[in-house]
């Protein structure tokens, strides 16, 4: 079957846009899974919560750009309320037990949202609504945006993380928890401050992608496995390789959604997190070591 | 002392079997049919137990052995007129055994975490697999079927009324208890546990660790697949959600909560589950897994060796 070119140049462009969600929702979980050894089941359904808060301020606000912030803010403080109360009192034991609690949360705070928003999926109104024609398509600029906005999130996170006092302490607190204990660093609140951020990242990639498709209570569950198959892919705790990853796969679904539908271009990712299991299990996306 | 141990184990078993035996008797049909699903689901449980509690590995994707159990036995008895049970279990037995080989082959050369999540993806892909081969598998909507009757060959014959499913199940789960805990107690199941308490020593003294790993997967997995086939024939439906990763939670739930390495505790966790779930919906309707969900992660914190952890040594007798 002869594929236009056209039609591949704008897989590639949905690729990329969805790659740059995917990435903001990996990066905030390859800093929780780094930093502190705790798979985060719960994380998928944070990205709901914070697509929920986003739909309710941008009701009494009307401005997406508050929604935004406040969304991302609400749910940072709820990520470090759970972490105080489930996972904190898990440090030490073994890392599978995260696994555990985790999924506890997620199974709560799904059937929360259920309960409190309704079956009824939710609409988020775009903040910018113009278009550019691409080819026959009218492409909208506020997919163009997402993907800038998500890359610029990401690149705070990396300019906090490298040059920032803070960032400092959490890169530390990753290399060796102990030391970083003796030299004064406070550990236990660099921990809750990092699953703070990872979650108010998952909130702003739910707030970004919801105008894309409705918000409803199911939508984290399909991402936080797409965001676990990323995160193997490139390399557990890599921030660097988790982006690379991440666009690497929508990539190869956007692809292989030419040929098969949505639903089954899924497996092309399944596919690829299992070879890269077999043949380099540290990750495709990080340097071999020497 | 052992012996009297012993002695007294036998006899609660003795007592529980004898219980169980009668229940149908006295109990109204809907709680005969809950008491025959929570045997269905400890079943599963047990047979996941093998993996987290023997051999330390932790899997995230039993729902795919069990849905493909499932539809195994849903291709047989839509396939064949009159529907036959027996063939039934083959058909999901073989299904089961060739997915849980197939996955064994290749999530065991991971560990821990990694493990968790390859098993995950692999129960995912079949999931997405069964889901969308609409014209084999009927899709989303799944496949009903007739229920067969219990019969063997010249000899008798006669139809699954609730009671005589439950006696069936029950000799089935009993049957394949004995036997689960005849294998964790041979010299192959002592070698799963010395893999579970430090892997590397295991492979010094000479064993085998990934063969012994691969074999206790699809061990596991065979039994998943014989509770999805008990669990298609008591409800005559299969559907792409028992795939769904969801069932694996709950399995892995079942034990945390009953207490794993002890065989009997998984099906002391999945009856404390569904009974807490059953009582729970009554108040909180389909919102039931707040509540569940909330004593889970208090157990995961607090009780971290379940309902029967105290136990385990005696239960391991």
């Amino acid at each position: 079957m002869e594929i236009p070119l056209d039609q591949i140049l704008i897989q590639t462009i949905n690729g990329i846009v969805t790659g740059m969600i995917l990435a903001l929702v990996a990066s905030g979980l390859t800093l929780i899974f780094g930093i502190m050894d705790v798979v985060n089941f719960a994380h998928g359904e944070l990205f709901m919560l914070g697509a929920y808060v986003g739909v309710l301020t941008l009701a009494a606000t009307g401005d997406f750009w508050i929604a935004l912030v406040v969304a991302t803010l609400a749910i940072a403080l709820l990520g470090a309320l759970i972490y105080l109360t489930t996972l904190r009192p898990l440090i030490g034991r073994d890392p599978l037990t995260t696994i555990l609690a985790t999924f506890g949360v997620s199974l709560v705070l799904q059937n929360v949202a259920l309960w409190q928003f309704g079956p009824v999926a939710r609409k988020i109104e775009e903040p910018i609504t113009g278009h550019f024609s691409l080819f026959y398509l009218d492409y909208p600029w506020y997919r163009l945006a997402i993907a800038g906005l998500a890359a610029a999130i990401i690149g705070a996170l990396w300019l906090f993380l490298k040059f920032g006092t803070y960032g400092i302490w959490i890169r530390a607190t990753t290399q060796d928890r102990v030391m970083a204990q003796a030299m004064g660093i406070p550990v236990p609140w660099v921990l809750t401050a990092v699953f703070a951020i990872g979650s108010g990242m998952a909130a702003a990639s739910g707030v970004l992608f919801g105008p894309l498709v409705g918000v409803n209570s199911q939508m984290g569950t399909s991402w936080v496995l797409r965001a676990f198959i990323v995160v193997v892919v490139g390399g557990m705790g890599s921030l660097s390789g988790s982006i690379a990853a991440a666009i690497f796969i929508s990539l190869l679904e956007a692809y292989a959604s030419l040929w098969v539908s949505p639903a089954q271009a899924v497996i092309v990712s399944f596919v690829v997190l299992i070879l890269t299991l077999l043949f380099r299990p540290t990750g495709l996306f990080v340097p071999t070591a020497r | 002392m052992n012996e009297r141990r012993l002695l007294v184990y036998w006899a609660g078993f003795t007592v529980i079997l004898a219980l169980l035996i009668v229940a149908p008797l006295a109990l109204p049909e809907f709680w005969q049919r809950f008491l025959t699903e929570i045997l269905i689901w400890g079943l599963l449980a047990m047979s996941s137990d093998i993996l987290i509690g023997y051999t330390g590995m932790v899997s995230f994707g039993h729902s795919a052995f069990f849905g493909l159990g499932m539809y195994g036995a849903a291709a047989a008895l839509v396939t064949t007129r009159p529907p036959n049970l027996w063939l039934a279990l083959a058909y999901g037995l073989i299904l089961a055994a060739a997915v849980a080989a197939f996955v064994a082959y290749f999530s065991t050369r991971l560990r821990d975490i990694y493990f968790a999540i390859t098993t995950l993806i692999f129960s995912q892909i079949f999931y997405v697999i069964i889901f969308t081969s609409t014209a084999w598998t009927g899709g989303e909507n799944g496949i009903n079927f007739r229920r067969p009757a219990f019969a063997i060959p010249f000899l008798f014959s006669i139809r699954f009324t609730p009671a005589v499913m439950h006696w069936f199940v029950l000799g089935v789960v009993t049957l394949s208890y004995l036997l689960l805990r005849r294998i964790t107690q041979s010299p192959f199941g002592m070698v799963l546990q010395s893999i579970r308490e430090n892997e590397a020593r295991t492979r010094a003294i000479g064993y085998a660790v990934e063969r012994y790993k691969i074999v206790a997967v699809m061990l596991s997995g065979l039994f998943a697949g014989l509770a999805g086939v008990l669990y298609a024939i008591q409800n005559q439906f299969a559907a792409p959600d028992f795939v769904f990763f969801l069932v694996s939670g709950e399995t892995v739930i079942y034990n945390v909560i009953g207490g794993i390495g002890t065989l009997i505790g998984p099906m002391v966790g999945a009856a404390f589950f569904l009974m807490l779930r059953e009582a729970f919906s009554r108040f909180f309707t389909e919102y039931y897994l707040i509540p569940l969900g909330m004593i889970f992660i208090a157990m995961v914190i607090f009780m971290p060796r379940g309902l029967l952890g105290f136990a385990r040594r005696w239960l391991n007798r």
